[in-house]
C-alpha cells in the first residue's frame, strides 16, 4: 500500500467531510432551536445556490447577488415561520418533520419554475486545481478548491460560535434551544427566534450552496446533499456543531477510504465465495449510514448528542 | 339516527367480539367489498384497472404495513420502498428458479424475505429512537437498492438491474388482462387488510400499541419490547414485500430496483400521514388520496391550458404540481393532523345524533 496515495485519500475524505458538514450544521441550527427535523435544508441549498447563479447570470456583480440572495433567505425564513411552523405548534415532531418534507417539494418546485431547471456552473474564484506545492514536495495531489472549503467552514463556525455566545440573540437562541417554555417564560419572543435560527440556516445553505454549487455545478441533484448529510447528523448528534464538524470529518474520511480500497481488497474474495460476480463499486451509497448505524449501536445520542433519559 | 349502535344486543361473547360490532359497519364493508369485486370491474375500463385502481391498492398494502409499524408500534421508518425491493425481487427469484412454483406462494415468500431483511433492519430500533432511527432506516434503503443492483443474481444478470414478471397463473387461469390483475389484487389486499385489523386488536396489536406509547412503561407491565418492536418490523416488512411484489408482478411488469427509491418511501409516508396514522381505514384513504392527486393535477391543468389557449409546457407543469403537491401536504397537516381517518370519525360521531343537534 502506498503510504502517500492513503493520506491522500485520506486528506480529500477529511476535506469532503468538511463540505458535508456545512449542510449538516444547517440541520443542527433548526433542530437545536425548534427542534424541528428541517428535511428542507437541502432543498434551501438548493434555492440559494440557483437564485445566486441566476442572478449573476443576469449581469448581477457577485456582492449584490450575494445580499439579494441572503434577502431572499431570509424573507423565506420569516415567511417558513408564519405559514407552516406557527400554525403547527405543539405538534408531535413528526408531524412537523412532515412539513419540512413538503416544504422541501414546495422549494425544490418554486425554484425550478423561477429559474429554469437546466444546470448551471457556478465559478466563485477559487481553483479545483492541487496545490502545487504539495504535489511537488510530497507527491499528494490536494485541491486548493477542498482546503478554502475547509477554511470558510471553519470561519464560519467560529462565526457562529461567537454570534451564539456573545450577542444578546445568541443567548436567546441557547435559551430556546434548552427550553422552550422557560424561555417563553422569561420574556423571549419564541416567533421572532425562530425566524431567526431559520434565516440563519439560510445563510448557511446560501454558503453550502456556494461551495457545493461551484464544485459539482448548481443542478437538481443538490438537493440530494441533504441526505449525504443525515449520517453525519446521526454521528455527531442532532443538537451539536461540534458534533456535525466532528461526524462530517469520520464520515468523509471514512467514505473516501471504503470508496477507494474496499472495492479493490473485497472483490475478489467475496467473488469466490459468493460463487457470483461481485463488484463493491458505488459502496459510498450507504457506506456512510452503516458506519452511523454500527455507532449509534454504541451511543444511541451520536457523539456529541443531549444523554436521552427515559421517565416513566 | 342512521349510524348508531343503540338497540343492538350483544347476547354470546362471539358477538361481543366480533370485528365490526356495529351492524351498520357491517353492511358497509360488505357494500364496498361487493362494489370493488363487482361492479367496478363491470364498469371500470382498461386506463381505470391498469394506471389507477390496482396502483392505489398496492400503495394502500404498502401503507397499511407502513402504518403497523410507524402508526401502530411508533417506529418512524424511511425503508418501506427497500422493503418493497426485497419482496419484488424475491417473488421474482422464486418464479424464476423453482419450476411450477403457484405464484401467491411466491408472494408470500416474497413478502417473509421482506420480513428477514426487516428484522435485521429493526434490530438498531433496540437501541435508538425517533429521527435516529429514521434516519438508520436511511441504511436500509440506500443498501438494499445497492445491492440489488450490484449483485446480479437478483436480477438474473440482466444488465441494468431490470427485472421482467412472468404471467400469472392461478389453478391454470392466467392473469393477463388489467382487470383480472386488479381482482387478483383486491383480493389479496382485502385478506391482508382484514388480517391486520384483527391483528391489531389482539395481544400482538395492543402490545404493538403499548411499546408506541411508552416503550419504558411496556417493559414494566411485561411486555417482551424487543420481540415486540422486531415483530412489528417483521409484519410491517412482510405487508410491504407482498405489496412491493404485487407491484412488480400485476402493476408495472418490468421493474427496476431504481423504481423502488426514497422517493417512494417518502410517498408512502405521506399515505399514512395524510391518511391517518395509526388506522386501517386511514392506509386507504391515503394512498386513494397520493395516487389521485398528481391525476387530478395534471387533469387540471389540460383543462386551464385548453381554457386559456395557453401552451404550458412540461416542466413548468411539473414544478408547479411539485408546488401544489407540497402545499397540499402541509395545508391538510395544518388543518387536520391527525388525517382522514379522524375526518371519518368525526363525521361517524355527527351521524349519531343526525339530523338532531344533541
Amino acid at each position: 500500500m502506498n503510504v502517500s496515495f492513503f493520506f491522500e485519500v485520506l486528506l480529500g475524505g477529511l476535506l469532503a467531510g468538511v463540505m458535508y458538514s456545512l449542510v449538516a450544521i444547517g440541520f443542527v441550527l433548526i433542530y437545536k432551536a425548534s427542534g424541528v427535523f428541517n428535511f428542507a435544508q437541502g432543498a434551501m441549498v438548493f434555492l440559494a445556490a440557483l437564485t445566486f447563479v441566476s442572478l449573476t447570470e443576469r449581469g448581477v456583480p457577485f456582492v449584490v447577488a450575494l445580499v439579494i440572495t441572503l434577502a431572499v433567505m431570509i424573507v423565506l425564513g420569516i415567511a417558513i415561520e408564519k405559514v407552516v411552523l406557527r400554525p403547527l405548534v405543539n405538534q408531535p415532531p413528526i408531524t412537523l418533520f412532515m412539513a419540512t418534507i413538503g416544504l422541501t417539494f414546495v422549494l425544490e418546485g418554486l425554484s425550478q419554475l423561477v429559474w429554469g431547471s437546466q444546470p448551471h456552473g457556478l465559478e466563485i474564484g477559487i481553483k479545483d486545481e492541487p496545490i502545487g506545492w504539495l504535489l511537488d514536495n510530497a507527491g499528494m495531489s490536494v485541491s486548493q478548491f477542498d482546503l478554502s472549503a475547509a477554511g470558510i467552514a471553519g470561519v464560519m463556525v467560529a462565526a457562529l460560535a461567537l454570534f451564539f455566545q456573545y450577542t444578546r440573540i445568541g443567548r436567546a437562541l441557547r435559551a430556546v434551544a434548552d427550553d422552550h417554555q422557560a424561555a417563553l417564560a422569561v420574556g423571549i419572543p419564541l416567533k421572532h427566534i425562530w425566524a431567526i435560527v431559520w434565516t440563519v440556516a439560510g445563510f448557511v445553505a446560501l454558503v453550502a450552496g456556494l461551495m457545493w454549487g461551484s464544485r459539482n455545478g448548481v443542478q437538481y441533484a443538490l438537493t440530494f446533499i441533504a441526505l449525504k448529510a443525515l449520517p453525519v447528523l446521526i454521528l455527531g448528534g442532532f443538537e451539536s456543531i461540534p458534533g456535525a464538524i466532528i461526524g462530517g470529518l469520520i464520515v468523509g474520511a471514512s467514505e473516501k477510504l471504503a470508496e477507494v480500497y474496499l472495492p479493490q481488497l473485497l472483490n475478489a474474495p467475496l467473488t469466490n465465495m459468493l460463487g457470483t460476480a461481485v463488484n463493491l463499486q458505488g459502496i459510498e451509497s450507504w457506506f456512510a449510514y452503516v458506519i452511523a448505524l454500527l455507532f449509534l449501536l454504541v451511543r444511541p445520542q451520536g457523539l456529541f448528542g443531549e444523554k436521552i433519559i427515559d421517565r416513566v | 339516527m342512521l349510524y348508531r349502535e343503540a338497540g343492538q344486543f350483544k347476547s354470546t361473547y362471539a358477538e361481543d367480539q366480533q370485528i365490526f360490532p356495529i351492524r351498520q359497519d357491517r353492511i358497509a364493508i360488505a357494500a364496498l367489498l361487493l362494489f370493488a369485486f363487482v361492479i367496478v370491474p363491470l364498469v371500470a375500463n382498461q386506463y381505470w384497472f391498469a394506471a389507477i385502481l390496482t396502483p392505489l391498492l398496492i400503495f394502500a398494502l404498502a401503507a397499511l404495513g407502513l402504518n403497523i409499524l410507524t402508526g401502530y408500534a411508533g417506529q418512524l421508518s424511511l425503508g418501506t420502498a427497500a422493503f418493497m425491493a426485497v419482496g419484488a425481487f424475491m417473488a421474482y427469484n422464486f418464479e424464476l428458479r423453482i419450476p411450477g412454483m403457484p405464484i401467491l406462494v411466491s408472494f408470500a415468500l416474497g413478502g417473509l424475505c421482506a420480513a428477514a431483511v426487516g428484522i435485521v433492519f429493526g434490530l438498531p430500533s433496540l437501541r435508538i429512537k425517533g429521527f435516529y432511527l429514521a434516519v438508520a432506516t436511511l441504511a436500509c434503503q440506500f443498501f438494499v437498492l445497492w445491492a440489488m443492483q450490484r449483485f446480479g443474481w437478483f436480477s438474473n444478470n440482466s444488465t441494468s438491474g431490470v427485472i421482467t414478471a412472468g404471467k400469472i397463473e392461478i389453478l391454470g387461469y392466467e392473469f393477463a388482462s388489467a382487470g383480472s390483475k386488479y381482482l387478483l389484487t383486491l383480493g389479496v389486499v382485502a385478506v391482508m387488510a382484514l388480517a391486520a385489523k384483527n391483528l391489531m386488536r389482539s395481544q400482538t396489536g395492543r402490545s404493538f400499541m403499548a411499546v408506541r406509547d411508552m416503550d419504558v412503561a411496556a417493559g414494566v407491565i411485561g411486555i417482551p419490547i424487543m420481540k415486540t418492536k422486531l415483530l412489528a418490523f417483521a409484519i410491517s416488512s412482510f405487508y410491504c414485500g407482498v405489496a412491493g411484489a404485487l407491484y412488480a408482478f400485476c402493476y408495472l411488469g418490468t421493474v427496476e430496483p431504481e423504481a423502488f427509491n426514497l422517493d417512494l418511501s417518502f410517498r408512502i409516508l405521506f399515505m399514512i400521514i395524510i391518511g391517518g396514522v395509526g388506522s386501517i381505514l386511514g392506509s386507504f384513504l391515503g394512498a386513494a388520496f397520493i395516487t389521485l392527486l398528481p391525476i387530478f393535477l395534471s387533469v387540471l391543468f389540460g383543462g386551464v391550458s385548453r381554457l386559456l389557449d395557453i401552451e404550458i409546457s412540461h416542466a413548468v407543469q411539473s414544478n408547479f404540481e411539485l408546488i401544489v403537491f407540497g402545499g397540499l401536504i402541509i395545508f391538510f397537516l395544518i388543518v387536520e393532523p391527525h388525517g382522514f381517518a379522524r375526518l371519518w370519525q368525526i363525521a361517524k360521531e355527527k351521524l349519531r345524533l343526525w339530523p338532531f343537534p344533541h
